[in-house]
């Protein structure tokens, strides 16, 4: 399976624990998609930086315009105002550092 | 050519300065270079010009828009008589039939809007499309609604964004996606508002010719129109000869 690495932004004047985080898209890609297609997602967290407000989230190519659009639909995390933007996507880790440092 | 973005229907509470800022820096942020904000139709013009001032200082460029809520089709043409002139993007919301038909077939309206998301209440059918194809009016669809919607609401109102989509797609009117934000937490990235299309089956390409290229020429072409040199569309006034001078 070929996988795809996208890099986040939250945007919002909360923070949030990366549980919190991953709740949101869970249920998210779960409304928008339903049980089946969340579970062709391979959803991942792979990294989440509290201080910055960044993190790493892993899914199958396939399913990229998917978990797009299911980041685009967040509205709120843990009922706090939250916006949720793709910075960078790609194949792997280290593409995607170099990508942002751009 | 790199595409550039354009999202047309900004919604900042116009009275909160700081809120029009944030607003217009955060679009500026999310990679869009064109953005419209609708204006009241009594808007100064210096307030405008601050507008302008304001987003080329973000590197955007701001086109002037007014939004018209007609209860008659006769309000409708008195609105457009008194305004095309005055602004660059005129919008339509269209809250009965009457009105969506006749802001369909009027070649002053450059966007139909259907704020309701009761199916019944939407007036974007196969007429309504022929209507709009021998004019010059697009849809226009705010994903603020999509984003705040949930459950069997937002089940419905994809349904007819689908249905609608389809319509629009046969007979050739370009659909226009805005984000109808209020503030800067419901405003997408392009590519974001390109994949929230994806749930109403509008393909990639179309899409984000619905975020870049409609909403573009939208604007290039009220431009053209507005100019004092503007004669007739393809006919523009080159210079002046002497005799038309001494008149």
């Amino acid at each position: 399976m070929r996988r795809r690495y996208l890099a986040l932004k939250i945007d919002s004047n909360e923070t949030f624990t990366s549980r919190e985080f991953v709740s949101a898209i869970w249920d998210a890609v779960l409304k928008l998609y339903g049980e089946y297609g969340a579970s062709q997602t391979y959803l991942a967290l792979i990294n989440y930086d509290i201080e910055k407000n960044h993190a790493i989230l892993r899914t199958a190519h396939t399913t990229v315009d998917m978990i797009r659009a299911a980041l685009a639909s967040i509205i709120e995390i843990r009922n706090k105002p939250a916006a949720v933007h793709v910075l960078k996507v790609s194949g792997t880790i280290k593409a995607l550092h170099e990508k942002k440092k751009l | 050519m790199k595409r550039t973005y354009a999202d047309l229907h900004l919604c900042p509470d116009l009275r909160n300065d700081e809120q029009v800022e944030s607003v217009i820096k955060s679009a500026s942020q999310l990679g869009y270079s064109l953005i419209g904000i609708p204006l009241p139709q009594n808007f100064p013009e210096e307030k405008i010009q601050q507008l302008k001032n304001l987003c080329r200082g973000n590197k955007m460029d701001f086109a002037s828009r007014v939004d018209l809520n007609p209860k008659t089709s006769k309000e409708l043409i008195r609105s457009l008589r008194r305004l095309r002139r005055q602004f660059e993007i005129i919008a339509v919301t269209c809250k009965s039939k009457q009105v969506a038909r006749q802001a369909a077939k009027d070649r002053r309206v450059d966007l139909l809007n259907f704020p309701f998301h009761d199916p019944r209440k939407r007036f974007f059918d196969k007429a309504e499309a022929e209507l709009a194809s021998n004019a010059l009016a697009s849809m226009e669809i705010d994903m603020e609604s999509l984003l705040t919607l949930a459950g069997r609401s937002r089940i419905r109102f994809l349904s007819s964004l689908r249905r609608e989509v389809t319509i629009a797609e046969n007979f050739h009117i370009p659909v226009i996606i805005s984000s109808g934000a209020s503030n800067e937490l419901l405003m997408r990235k392009p590519r974001g508002m390109a994949a929230l299309a994806s749930l109403f089956d509008l393909s990639k390409l179309l899409s984000i010719d619905a975020i870049s290229k409609n909403p573009r020429a939208i604007v290039e072409r009220n431009r053209e129109k507005l100019n004092p040199k503007f004669v007739a569309p393809g006919i523009r006034l080159i210079r002046r000869g002497e005799d038309c001078q001494k008149r």
